[in-house]
């Protein structure tokens, strides 16, 4: 089995109280924003699995900020840290009044990537943005991330701003994890012809437990919807519903979730269901009642085909006509599920 | 209850109609029933009336500013109404406070507590003004909220309810009031206590009440409905529910549910002319959803500002919706109905609708 395809490494590394844990919890953990509080300060390295669409494990290691942890990272612990990284998430604090200070422990971390993986992707989250006042975000952020490139040695960065206190931090992991998703391009292209199918304005793929955009489909239509952060706002929407289900039914957030929901409008319709074991489908279509019972049966249609396939190369979360060097890797991993 | 507080509003009716000229009631000649917040000053009255009508999160309204005027609140719903948030340190008593002004044509006190203070002096307060309001408006209903109880344990909850009920009870019979219409709620912001307690002080303002309850509890019964609320849109207070025991968890998970169609509404809402309907579809939106262990929330929306929410466990619900969508267009109708009725009888003749409940 070939460990390296199936788990990724994600390093999610930042200044001591800079908010790496409380992003972690939150999304993965099934923390609310208010919950982060309890937190105390990590120490040394948290290493936690998040199985991720079936296929995929994130192997998490936190790492801790503090002065002496970060040391030994880049000293006795090198090699044993950086490499095999697919991604590395560094999270910088807005608040931070040692900005050059923390800049150089980025540069160093950047280097010692570059040495041992030099192939990772690298995402810099600029956090706590809540603190700053609305009307000066975009500005400071943009200095900020301007800042961070050019220190970045030849490493390609995306930088996202966040606040765990918004959808933004949705749209960071989001941005993340779809870099990580392997046979992205068959899921999109079979999404691209089903969403056609049924005159879809857009046709969404959630995440089952963290409610993170997979990937998306927006007709030309669908484009012209004005609000462009509406894919975040919604895992954040159904985050917090999915927390209020949990607690009032006695349940776990991790347990908790949902079967099926239809929202009929005059302006729109809108069904979300269980697509495959680790999806959740979420279709806008245009009103219309009957064209919206088809959009759902095909929906249904489209799942049975999908587990079938599925099935044919070994169970797990299939999508059909996986690339050739992936199928093996599929089978495997359909016996761990 | 409600009757008598309608008598109440019909009393008084004709000096405050020429005060409120100014304000444009489209409505014809029925009065707004007025909600009065009270109490010392820092209890949290400003708090509850942004958290309940203004949808601030509760975490802001730290950053509330003391209150020094009177502030008044029109909502705009199902049956207009105001809500005046009034500063503590204002004694109203005095000479120069028209009494009239303030108290005629009332719908409902509402007297705020700071649980965890020392609430002697409120108590005293109160006391004062229920014996005043008693003897010049016995209509008003008097509602006292035990308010900020999320900072005390269940157990000193309990003990400072107690205490207070029987503190002012006492006092009350001592004036010789034995019956008045006094009523208690444990409150707090940071959760859904104070919807629910403005649910029934508001709830005790509608004039068809009874007619409601009758109605929803026969949807109820047919449909095999856990738990049915009649929800204001906006403040997400309820109107109405059926007559089964409140069920918290029922309430939050409705009241969630409508936040999620509200806000992912929002998202998709937009206007644009290449939008193009594809087919005939009802005009009410109309939600459902199913939960992990089969729990299904069903949504309807009945008018601009009213939708029916309902929790139902029966896993065969899934099955029949065609049967309870159509059973909710019918309670629909009739839920129009009683409400347009409602406006004529008003206008006609400036009986209370005690009469035409019966």
């Amino acid at each position: 089995m070939d460990a390296r395809k199936k788990k990724r490494k994600v390093l999610l590394m930042g200044k001591s109280g800079s908010g790496k844990s409380s992003m972690r919890s939150i999304i993965f953990s099934n923390y609310v924003a208010k919950d982060v509080r309890r937190l105390g300060a990590t120490i040394d390295v948290e290493h936690s699995h998040v199985k991720f669409m079936g296929n995929l494990t994130l192997n998490l290691w936190d790492c801790g900020g503090q002065d002496a942890f970060m040391e030994t990272y880049l000293a006795s612990q090198r090699g044993n840290i950086f490499s095999d990284v697919a991604v590395l998430i560094y999270v910088f604090d807005i608040e931070s009044r040692e900005v050059e200070r923390d800049l150089d422990t980025y540069h160093a971390i950047i280097e010692a990537l570059r040495e041992f993986s030099p192939n990772a992707y690298v995402f810099c989250l600029v956090h706590k943005m809540d603190l700053i006042q609305a009307e000066h975000r975009q500005r400071i952020y943009d200095e900020r991330s301007a800042v961070i490139r050019s220190r970045s040695s030849d490493f390609h960065v995306d930088t996202f701003a966040s606040s765990i206190w918004d959808q933004s931090l949705y749209k960071a992991w989001a941005g993340i994890v779809h870099k990580l998703i392997p046979n992205l391009v068959v899921i999109e292209r079979f999404l691209t012809a089903f969403a056609k199918k049924i005159n879809a304005e857009e046709v969404i793929l959630f995440e089952r437990s963290t409610f993170l955009t997979v990937t998306s489909v927006t007709s030309e239509v669908g484009e012209l919807n004005p609000i462009y952060d509406r894919h975040e706002r919604l895992s954040n929407i159904m985050k917090a519903f999915k927390h209020c289900a949990a607690r009032n039914t006695l349940t776990t957030p991790a347990s908790a979730g949902f079967v099926v929901m239809h929202t009929k409008t005059p302006q729109f319709n809108i069904f979300l269901g269980r697509f495959t074991d680790n999806t959740y489908i979420f279709l806008v279509v245009p009103p219309g009642e009957a064209s919206y019972n088809c959009a759902v049966l095909n929906t249904m249609l489209a799942r049975e085909g999908f587990s079938k396939a599925a099935a044919g190369s070994g169970g797990g979360d299939g999508f059909p006509l996986p690339p050739p060097e992936s199928a093996e890797d599929h089978a495997t991993n359909g016996n761990t599920l | 209850m409600s009757a008598r507080s309608m008598e109440g509003n019909n009393q008084v009716a004709a000096p405050t109609q020429a005060r409120s000229a100014s304000v444009p009631n489209t409505k014809g000649p029925d009065v707004k029933p007025r909600l009065l917040l009270m109490g010392l000053r820092r209890s949290g009255k400003s708090s509850i009336a942004s958290v309940v009508f203004h949808k601030m999160p509760p975490n802001e309204t730290l950053f509330l500013e003391s209150t020094t005027r009177i502030q008044k609140d029109s909502i705009h719903s199902f049956m207009d109404f105001q809500v005046w948030d009034f500063p503590g340190q204002l004694e109203y008593f005095e000479s120069a406070f028209d009494l009239e002004d303030i108290f005629g044509s009332l719908g409902a006190l509402v007297w705020v507590i700071d649980a965890q203070d020392d609430y002697l002096d409120s108590v005293a307060r109160l006391n004062r003004t229920i014996l005043t309001v008693q003897q010049f408006y016995p209509g008003i209903n008097i509602e006292v909220f035990i308010h900020k109880v999320d900072g005390l344990s269940d157990e000193y909850r309990t003990d400072t309810f107690q205490d207070i009920v029987q503190r002012i009870s006492d006092e009350l019979s001592d004036a010789g009031y034995e019956n008045a219409p006094v009523h208690y709620y444990l409150t707090s912001i940071y959760d859904y206590s104070v919807f629910e307690a403005f649910s029934k002080v508001i709830q005790k303002l509608i004039p068809n009440l009874s007619t409601l309850e009758n109605l929803i509890n026969t949807l109820a019964n047919n449909c095999g409905f856990e738990k049915t609320y009649l929800f204001d849109v906006l403040s997400k207070i309820y109107i109405a529910s059926d007559t089964r025991p409140v069920d918290m968890a029922c309430y939050e998970m409705c009241s969630d549910y409508i936040d999620v169609i509200v806000d992912i509404s929002e998202l998709y809402s937009w206007d644009h002319p290449v939008r193009k309907r594809l087919g005939d579809q009802i005009q009410e939106a109309e939600s459902h959803v199913v939960l992990h262990d089969q729990t299904m929330i069903h949504l309807m929306e009945m008018n601009k500002y009213l939708c029916l929410v309902s929790v139902i466990r029966n896993p065969e619900a899934k099955d029949k919706r065609g049967l309870i969508d159509m059973n909710c267009r019918t309670f629909q109708d009739a839920l129009n109905e009683v409400f347009s009725r409602s406006w004529e009888e008003r206008s006609t003749a400036q009986v209370g609708s005690a009469t035409a409940n019966k």
